[in-house]
This record gives structure tokens, C-alpha cells and sequence, in this order.
């Protein structure tokens, strides 16, 4: 198992530039996820590491080994395709078995193998069967058996759930993140669906237009957004952003939106101009005491909580309140944010500003 | 009984019978008559009106396979008794075997010439087509349309070059030189056929095998083959009909050694040219290879692509 290091990989084809200058590090028998909206050049960045694609520039080490420019064949990964890809003329078996071949691995010893991998993924009662007939949930723990089998030094998978209905992908995926706690392999995962990513990742990298726009583990990413597209693609509903015009020195603690004063995480540097007030739906909280007023316009009902939309002098803010309080379109009430939670952006260039909250958790790509 | 949008109704199922089996009787009848035609003796076969009822005797067969001298009755009469019964039968035309006939060498052509272009024209293919399909290759669609323009004058129309051509190179009358040549008529539809099937096959197959540690000339082999196997069977088909009826340029460029059999053919009919029952049987012979071979691909030609291992 292995350390994989991105160094300032860039991607270009032809004149079109897919991923721009990345670095991040995937440590040892970590669950890695890519993750970013379609075209965002995550599926380019594996290719990358897996060799089937080659960096314009930049390095990639694994486990310390520059193999930028090798090929494939010579990097010991695995790879799980979104359409699995599995060898439509071979059955189950040969499909698992024929990476195990290819290193000329003596007969007894595969069979060895393939029926330890079977057993493993509880596929032993198809090893026969063509792969054709078999179903989504089959086809993929066969992709994964002919992943694992030759004991790699990292899996590396593209949208795998991908092909998968809803209701499975669920399972897929606890099945997924299970089988790699038990073996430990360093594992990269792309995916563009962020409920995902924070279910199942030990860390994430956010990509956006070819670009890494945060590297951290779930928790940060989500409570300490680095961008504005970072807060906005993650959670769901996204953060509420209030536009502002200020002037913020460094060490400011509170900032006046339409006459209203809010409390902020105190910040490490000052800013000025166009900003953004930045603020999670569910540290959004209704009381009719506060100043900061807003006219409910929808709400959503979820199960045990709603989704309540109010339109507020800066803009809309979404809150997420228990579903046993009465709410109706039209109310009017105050609003109070949780001070420890804000994180304020530069509106030009989109960058969260340093304060006492984030400075643990922010790295910028 | 039930109603149902798609399976047709007994009449229409009795209708769509009759019409196939009436466009297949129109189709085969010339081809029965050849059949026939070989069975029937020499004046059977010039019969007016036609005979459908006739003795079925193998002379045809015979005449196609021996070279025969007439002699007189007397002397006829004078020989030992034949003591085979293809002997039997030229005497009965007042002849006796001089020896054996052309027709087994121009045959031999045919295959070694037919099988050989067809099997020239799949490796050459199949590689271009790769290529085609898979590589960044340098103006791409122009050389793909320079290949296919290469077909849209009819192969004939540059007879002449080519023979003062294969003149010059002593490719004239030659195995290697048919071979080349029917090669290169073929080789712009096998490319175009096969960079469709090659085009339908994921790269990802190949892409997994990267990765599983085979090169690139492995995968190749090993995935992108297997999965092209029907787009090839059915191009060999295409090539093989070309190469094995193809009569113009063999009158030109072949008269011995290399001669195929649709030239030679017609010069069975020999002098006076009422040996039409060797005729139809040297013709009837020369239709089972590419018979034989269309059937041994059939299976190839009908079973679907498993695709079903990739969505899409
Ligand atoms: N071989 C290629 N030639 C040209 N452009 C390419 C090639 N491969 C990818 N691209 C472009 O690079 C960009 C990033 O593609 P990539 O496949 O990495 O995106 P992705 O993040 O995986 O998206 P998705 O979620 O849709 O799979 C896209 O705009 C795509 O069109
Ligand atoms: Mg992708």
C-alpha cells in the first residue's frame, strides 16, 4: 500500500486546459475522495495517476516513486472503471483472474487466489457464469474482485456507484467503505455527488473548472469552507451568502449587515470592498426578537425537520428548523446566526477570509 | 384470442411466408439450373424445350477434370475393358483420357489468391482501423476520405496502368501479384467496415488491461480481437466474394501460372461448344468455398455483440 503525491499537475489537451496546477497528498490507506460538479477535470486527474493519461507537466509520486510518465502497466494500481468495463468474452473467473496472468502467476496459485477474492466479496456461486447476464451489483463486486486480486498498491475508482440504482448504491457503498477498512489500501474515489464524499471519505479534495479548491478532511470542508464554491456545493441546502460592502480591519469580531450587528469568528486579516456573509441553513435561527428581519416566502417539509426560505433585505436565506414549528408563507420574523459558524468571502475573487474559526482547517490548493 | 401490437396475425405470418418463399425460388432458380445443368449430358443440356426431368450422369464432371482424345470405334473396341468407371464414361462418348484437365490448378489459384488477399486485407485492415479509431493520427479524415476515394471509380477504370504496371514489375501472371492487387481493391471498405466495429468497442477494455499489466500490443490481441471477431468475420465475407468472382482483371493480368478459375472456366466449353454440362459443373464446384466459409462465419455474423458487460 502506498503514499500517492499530486505535485503541480496540470492537464492540457490541445488548447483546452482540463486540470490546472494540482497538489494534494493521498496518505497511506486513506479513503480519498475527488470530488466536484461534471467536466470539472476530476476523472482526468485519476487517469492521471493511474497512467492512463499523461501529465502535460507536473509530478506524481507513489510511494515516494516518480511515475509521472510511466504507462500503466507499470504502476501496480487498480483501477475500477464507472461502466466497470469488465472482459465481455471471459466469465467471472477469467475476468478476476486476468490480472494475476498477465505476471505469469503459476495456475494453482490464481485459483488460489480468485477463489480467496470470491469468497471475500461472496461471489463464489458465479465464478462460471459470462458477465454478461449478471446484475449491476454483481457486475461491480466482480470489478472490484479483479481490483483487489493482485493486491495493489492503490485502487483507484471512477463514479463506481455510478451505474447503480439509488437504493443500492447505498448498500454498494457501506459495502465499499467496509471492505476497504478491512484491508487498508490507500483508495481514490471519484465522485461528483457530495452527500457521498462526506459519508464515506477519510478526506476530499474539491475540485472546480480544473482547479483544487480545498483538501481537507469532511468536517473542515464542510464547517470551514475555503471558497465560496466550496460552501455552496457542499450541503444541502448550500450556505446562505448576504452580500455586504465593509471594510474590515484585521482582528474585526463583528461586521453591521443592513444596520444589524452579528457577531464573526475574529479575522486574521482585513478586507475591504464587495464581501460576502456566509452562513450554514442550520445555524440559522428564527426569533422574533432580532433585529435582522425576513418575510418567510416557502417552506419545505422534510420528516422531522422543514426547510423554511425568507426573503431578507440582503437577499434569501434558507433556515433548517424542527418541522413541529408552525411556519406559514408571509410571517415575518427576526434572524440570529450562530457567531463561532460564520465564514466571510471576498466577493471578487471568491476566497474566504482567515479568522479564528477556519485557520486550522483552510489550505487552498 | 388476444390482440397484440407486436407479433403479427396468422395471415399476415402466411403472407410474409409465401413472399419469402417466392423471392427465394426466383433467387436460386439460376442457381438449381447450374446445378442441374452439371448432371444432365450434352444434349440433355441444350435440350429446347428444357428438360426438368432428365438420367443424371457425372460426365459433366468428368469432362471438367480430364482432357479426352476421339478415337476411332475399332480401335476403342480393341482396348482392355476400363477399369474405372469415370474410364467407363469417356468411352461411352468415343474417347479415351489423355489426362488430367486445368481445372484443379485454377482452382488451387483461386484459393491461395482469394484466401490470400482476404487474409492480407484483415491483418492490414484491422490494424489501420485500429489505428484510426483509437490514435490522434495526423489529418485523420482526410486520409480516411483519400482511402475511401480510392473505391468510387470503378477498379477497371486503371486496368491499363496497372497492367503496364505489374509489365514492369514482373507481377504479371503472378500469385503475389493478384494477391496484392485484390489486397488493395478490398483494403479501403475493410478499413472503413472495421473502424465502425473498432469504434463500437469501449476503450475501457483495453484501458483495463493496461492496467492489469499487459502492453498495449497485448490488449490488442487479447480484449480489442475477441470483441472485433464479428466485424472482422463479416468484412472477410465482403473481401473473400470480391476476390473470388472478381473476373475483369484476372482475364487481363493472369493467362497461366496464376490463372484463376472464372477466366478458365469458360474456356471448358471447348471446341464447338456444347460441353455445357462441364461448364455448370466447373461453376457449381467453384461456389462451395466461400459457401463453406459464409457458413462457418454465420455465427459469428448473427451473435450479437456482448455489450451487456458495459452500460451505456
Ligand atoms: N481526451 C480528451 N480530449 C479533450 N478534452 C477532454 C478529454 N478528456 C476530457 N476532456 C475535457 O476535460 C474536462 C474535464 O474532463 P473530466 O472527464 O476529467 O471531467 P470529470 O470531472 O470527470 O467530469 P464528469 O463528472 O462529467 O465525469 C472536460 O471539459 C472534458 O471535456
Ligand atoms: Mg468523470
Amino acid at each position: 500500500m502506498a503514499q500517492i503525491r499530486i505535485r503541480n499537475v496540470r492537464k492540457d489537451f490541445g488548447a483546452f486546459n482540463a486540470v490546472k496546477s494540482s497538489t494534494f497528498t493521498i496518505e497511506d490507506g486513506e479513503f480519498f475522495m475527488l470530488l466536484g460538479p461534471s467536466g470539472c477535470g476530476k476523472t482526468t486527474t485519476l487517469r492521471m495517476m493511474a497512467g492512463l493519461e499523461l501529465p502535460t507537466s507536473g509530478e506524481i509520486f507513489i510511494d515516494g516513486e516518480e511515475v509521472g510518465q510511466k504507462p500503466a502497466s507499470q504502476r501496480d494500481i487498480a483501477f475500477v472503471f464507472q461502466m466497470f468495463a469488465l472482459y465481455p468474452h471471459m466469465n467471472v473467473g477469467r475476468n478476476i483472474a486476468y490480472p494475476l496472468h498477465s505476471q505469469g502467476m503459476p495456475r494453482a496459485e490464481v485459483r488460489r487466489r480468485v477463489d480467496e477474492v470470491a469468497r471475500i466479496l461472496g461471489i463464489s456461486d458465479i465464478l462460471d457464469r459470462p458477465v454478461g447476464g449478471l446484475s449491476g451489483g454483481d457486475r461491480q463486486r466482480v470489478a472490484l474482485g479483479r481490483a483487489i486480486v493482485r493486491d495493489p498498491k492503490a485502487f483507484l475508482m471512477d463514479e463506481p456507484l455510478g451505474a447503480l440504482d439509488a437504493e443500492f448504491r447505498e448498500h454498494m457503498s457501506l459495502e465499499l467503505r467496509a471492505l476497504h477498512d478491512r484491508m487498508g489500501a490507500t483508495t481514490v474515489y471519484v465522485t461528483h455527488d457530495q452527500l457521498e464524499a462526506m459519508q464515506m471519505g477519510d478526506k476530499i479534495v474539491v475540485m472546480n473548472h480544473g482547479v483544487v479548491e480545498q483538501f481537507g478532511v469532511p468536517q473542515d470542508i464542510y464547517d470551514w469552507p475555503a471558497t465560496r464554491f466550496v460552501a455552496q456545493f457542499i450541503g444541502s441546502p448550500p450556505m446562505n451568502f448576504l452580500g455586504f460592502h465593509g471594510m474590515l480591519g484585521k482582528g474585526t469580531t463583528s461586521v453591521t449587515l443592513d444596520g444589524a450587528q452579528f457577531e464573526v469568528p475574529a479575522l486574521q486579516e482585513g478586507a475591504h470592498g464587495d464581501l460576502i456573509f456566509g452562513v450554514r441553513p442550520e445555524h440559522v435561527h428564527l426569533d422574533d426578537a432580532a433585529p435582522y428581519r425576513g418575510r418567510v416566502i416557502a417552506t419545505e417539509y422534510l420528516g422531522t425537520t422543514q426547510i423554511v426560505t425568507l426573503d431578507t433585505p440582503l437577499g434569501p436565506v434558507k433556515t433548517r428548523v424542527a418541522s413541529h414549528r408552525a411556519i406559514r408563507a408571509g410571517d415575518t420574523t427576526g434572524l440570529r446566526f450562530d457567531a463561532r459558524t460564520i465564514t466571510l468571502f471576498s466577493a471578487e475573487t471568491g476566497r474566504a477570509l482567515q479568522s479564528h474559526g477556519n485557520a486550522g482547517g483552510l489550505r487552498h490548493g | 384470442m388476444s390482440f397484440s401490437v407486436t407479433d403479427p396475425t396468422p395471415r399476415t405470418k402466411w403472407f410474409a411466408g409465401l413472399a419469402v418463399a417466392l423471392y427465394a425460388l426466383i433467387t436460386l432458380m439460376p442457381l438449381l439450373w447450374i446445378i442441374a445443368t452439371g448432371f444432365k449430358s450434352p444434349a440433355d443440356s441444350i435440350a429446347y424445350p428444357p428438360k426438368m426431368v432428365f438420367q443424371p450422369t457425372l460426365e459433366g464432371y468428368v469432362n471438367l477434370f480430364t482432357t479426352r482424345t476421339r478415337i476411332k470405334e475399332a480401335d476403342l473396341a480393341n482396348l482392355p475393358p476400363a477399369d474405372t468407371w469415370y474410364d467407363r464414361i469417356v468411352r461411352e462418348q468415343g474417347q479415351i483420357i489423355a489426362g488430367p484437365s486445368r481445372y484443379g490448378e485454377r482452382f488451387m489459384n483461386s484459393v491461395i489468391i482469394g484466401f490470400g488477399s482476404t487474409a492480407l486485407c484483415m491483418i492490414l485492415g484491422t490494424a489501420a482501423a485500429y489505428a484510426f479509431s483509437r490514435f490522434r493520427v495526423p489529418l485523420k479524415d482526410d486520409l480516411l476520405f483519400f482511402i475511401l476515394s480510392t473505391r468510387m471509380m470503378p477498379p477497371i477504370a486503371v486496368a491499363i496502368p496497372i497492367f503496364l504496371m505489374f509489365r514492369n514489375l514482373g507481377l504479371n501472371d503472378t500469385h503475389i501479384g493478384m494477391i496484392l492487387l485484390y489486397t488493395a481493391v478490398n483494403l479501403s471498405l475493410s478499413v472503413w467496415l472495421l473502424k465502425g466495429f473498432i469504434d463500437e468497442i469501449p476503450v475501457e477494455y483495453e484501458e483495463a488491461a493496461l492496467i492489469d499489466g499487459y502492453t498495449r500490443f497485448q490488449a490488442f490481441c487479447k480484449v480489442v480481437l475477441p470483441q472485433a471477431a464479428t466485424g472482422i468475420a463479416s468484412t472477410a465475407i465482403f473481401c473473400l466474394i470480391f476476390a473470388w468472382n472478381e473476373y475483369a482483371f484476372a482475364v487481363l493480368l493472369t493467362s497461366g501460372t496464376a490463372q484463376t478459375a472464372p477466366p478458365f472456366i469458360p474456356t471448358i466449353i471447348g471446341v464447338g461448344g456444347k460441353d455445357w454440362p462441364a461448364v455448370a459443373a466447373g461453376a457449381t464446384i467453384f461456389l462451395v468455398p466461400v459457401m463453406v466459409f459464409t457458413i462457418l462465419l454465420r455465427k459469428h455474423l448473427l451473435r450479437g455483440i456482448t455489450f451487456g458487460a458495459v452500460r451505456k
